[in-house]
């Protein structure tokens, strides 16, 4: 494959992969920090989306961290899941 | 917008009606739309739950001026989430 269209590939995903995550923390963090719209973000709003998104960060290493463990003591995650 | 098939064209491209710049150029088109729908489904999604009630026969004016303000309030979270994002990811990628 022509070099530079693998590199266009490889930094418009990584570029996907960015929009997709700021979609999903938007929507999500929408419904923790959103109360009612009015005609502007105010600071304590901003700041829980700030944090929303932090610990959003946080919940997907954790998770990533604490299966890693698990696996290594239980096997697959697949294996643990057939139940 | 004159830069479709300068800076990319290597002349390797073979022998196809397009050259890889100006794929490269349509893709990323194609992209920007792709992440525009998005954006608008969850903002209709968002908006329509927090502004409209028990549906009537018309948008009435508050509602109308609720999902106004609600489109610019979900532009303004995803402005915060995409810089917040941002600087986690150089914050991460500093502590290698």
């Amino acid at each position: 494959m022509d070099p530079q269209l693998q590199q266009f590939i490889e930094v418009e995903s990584q570029k996907q992969r960015f929009q997709q995550l700021v979609h999903q923390m938007t929507d999500v963090c929408w419904e923790k920090c959103m109360d009612k719209p009015g005609p502007k973000l105010d600071s304590r709003t901003e700041t829980c989306f700030v944090n929303c998104v932090e610990r959003f960060i946080d919940t997907s290493q954790f998770i990533l961290n604490r299966l890693e463990q698990t696996q290594r003591g239980r096997g697959s995650l697949t294996e643990s899941m057939s139940d | 917008m004159d830069s479709f098939g300068s800076d990319f064209s290597s002349g390797a491209a073979g022998s196809g009606k397009m050259d890889s710049g100006t794929i490269m150029e349509q893709v990323k088109v194609q992209i920007a739309v792709a992440n525009a729908q998005e954006l608008l489904q969850r903002m209709t999604d968002k908006c329509f739950k927090k502004c409209v009630g028990k549906p009537g026969g018309s948008l009435d004016n508050s509602e109308q001026k609720c999902i106004a303000m609600c489109m610019d309030r979900y532009m303004d979270a995803w402005n915060t989430v995409s810089r917040a994002y941002n600087s986690r990811l150089q914050r991460e990628r500093a502590r290698i």
